[in-house]
């Protein structure tokens, strides 16, 4: 009975800019935060989002959605109000030069894949949300081998791997321009 | 951040978002199919310009992280933080006012316990973020942000008070229509999405870009909200009613009865 559609083929609402001002109601403390920094396995992602003429964007919000470093899928609540158990899920603004920042473990991958950190991006200016995803580089035969990384174009697969440094991982974001990031859309997205 | 004062006028914008109707209507005559989200690539809308990108969206699959969504509780959400007449030890002024409405998918599923976040400006066009710059008074009693979580049945219900219009820099003399912002997860991460609600009747809808960046009329048509004597209660409160219906789900119905 539940099988029923209540009512079929809905259009999905339009998005629109998150706007200048979301950045007291959206970000929360400890939101970028995934894990402690005293974590064992704790990595920090981090990185500029810079727009078309490769101006740091200081309006931005970032949010990651990943799964656990052994590859589970957080099912526990407590993002807004961190308690840690892992949650799986972060939200952290750029700062005045554009710069974001995040804790967190790297997740655990599918077998024959690549891990990856999914990824939505908010601006001012923004129209609509962007989704990306953040691959880590633990793995360089998984990276080679993963089959969506295969299918992206070599000269821009690059935008969608992270490159380690001292601290953890380093991902930048370019909304626009020649080094363009690459943004996804997923089947039942529309125009 | 540019100092230039901005020199278009809304004449000079009105013409551009004609222009861009214009080039919408023929893209229709060709034969493209209905657009029911806004264009990136919005020029009467000006910080789109360098914050949009210029190639095509990359397919993909989503993969099992993707088809599902963060899980949000009561440990996240206190039960009063969906009333944002309560929360500052007084009343705030305005029109008092009830947001309700259903999340659900395109596929009319409810969208059950999830996470919907609002914010606002105050009865007078004012944020309470630092950097709104808009002389209009600070109400000490309202902050213009609420959350909540959907019911079982998707349904979601906000008391708050109509935020008025405010002044922005797109160019000359612009304004905003009044508008809420909302944040709504749906239940995989792909269904996540940002929008605005407006309400009936603003005249300001015709001259905003970022509203018309919604080129199809119907589509954007879709964020107003609707008058609804129903919702609107006796000596209290008048109430309005927006469905948000998120992007269709990749699970099969079977999987997300297994999952309820
Ligand atoms: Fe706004």
């Amino acid at each position: 009975m539940s099988h029923v559609r209540e009512q079929p083929d809905q259009v999905p609402v339009p998005g629109q800019t998150v706007g200048p001002f979301y950045g007291y109601a959206l970000p929360v403390a400890g939101g970028e935060q995934l894990v402690p920094a005293t974590h064992p396995g704790a990595v920090r992602l981090h990185g500029t989002v810079t727009d078309g003429e490769g101006t740091p964007v200081p309006d931005s919000l970032l949010e990651i959605w990943q799964a656990d470093a052994d590859g589970s899928l957080p099912r526990a609540e407590g993002s807004l109000r961190r308690g840690y158990p892992f949650t799986g899920f972060g939200r952290a603004a750029t700062d005045g030069g554009g710069s974001y920042e995040f804790t967190t473990v790297v997740p655990g991958a599918e077998p024959g894949r690549a891990p990856f950190v999914a990824m939505t991006v908010f601006a001012r200016g923004l129209l609509n949300r962007l989704f990306t995803r953040v691959y880590l580089p633990v793995d360089d035969a998984a990276l080679r081998e993963d089959p969506f990384l295969a299918g992206v174009p070599q000269e821009r697969r690059h935008t969608l791997v992270a490159t380690a440094d001292e601290h953890g991982y380093r991902f930048d974001l370019r909304l626009q321009g020649d080094d363009e990031t690459v943004f996804l859309t997923f089947p039942r997205h529309e125009a | 951040m540019s100092t230039t004062p901005p020199t278009a006028t809304q004449a000079d914008v009105d013409a551009e978002i004609s222009a861009a109707s214009a080039a919408y209507d023929a893209e229709l005559r060709a034969g493209t199919a209905p657009r029911t989200q806004p264009r990136l690539d919005y020029a009467p809308y000006r910080s789109s310009r360098l914050r949009h990108p210029t190639k095509d969206l990359h397919h993909a699959d989503p993969e099992s992280i993707e088809l599902v969504a963060p899980v949000f509780g009561h440990r996240d959400v206190a039960v009063d933080e969906a009333d944002l007449t309560i929360q500052d030890g007084g009343e705030p002024i305005g029109e008092r006012m009830v947001v309700a409405g259903r999340v659900v998918d395109a596929d009319g599923r409810p969208v059950r316990r999830q996470l919907v976040e609002i914010w606002q400006a105050n009865a007078a066009g004012r944020y309470v973020h630092k950097g709104d710059q808009h002389p209009a008074p600070i109400d000490p009693h309202f902050t213009g942000v609420g959350r909540c979580l959907t019911d079982d049945d998707g349904g979601y219900r906000f008391t708050t008070i109509k935020p008025g219009p405010y002044p922005w820099r797109n160019h000359h003399n612009a304004w905003r229509p009044a508008h809420i912002h909302f944040s709504v997860f749906g239940s995989e991460f792909t269904q996540r999405m940002v929008t605005q609600v407006y309400f009936p009747g603003d005249p300001l809808l015709a001259l905003d870009p970022i509203y018309q960046s919604i080129v199809d009329p119907r589509a954007r048509e879709r964020l107003v909200a609707a008058y609804d004597h129903d919702l609107t209660t006796h000596e209290w409160a008048t109430g309005y009613r927006w469905d948000i219906v998120l992007t269709g789900s990749h699970a099969t119905p079977m999987e997300q009865e297994d999952d309820a």
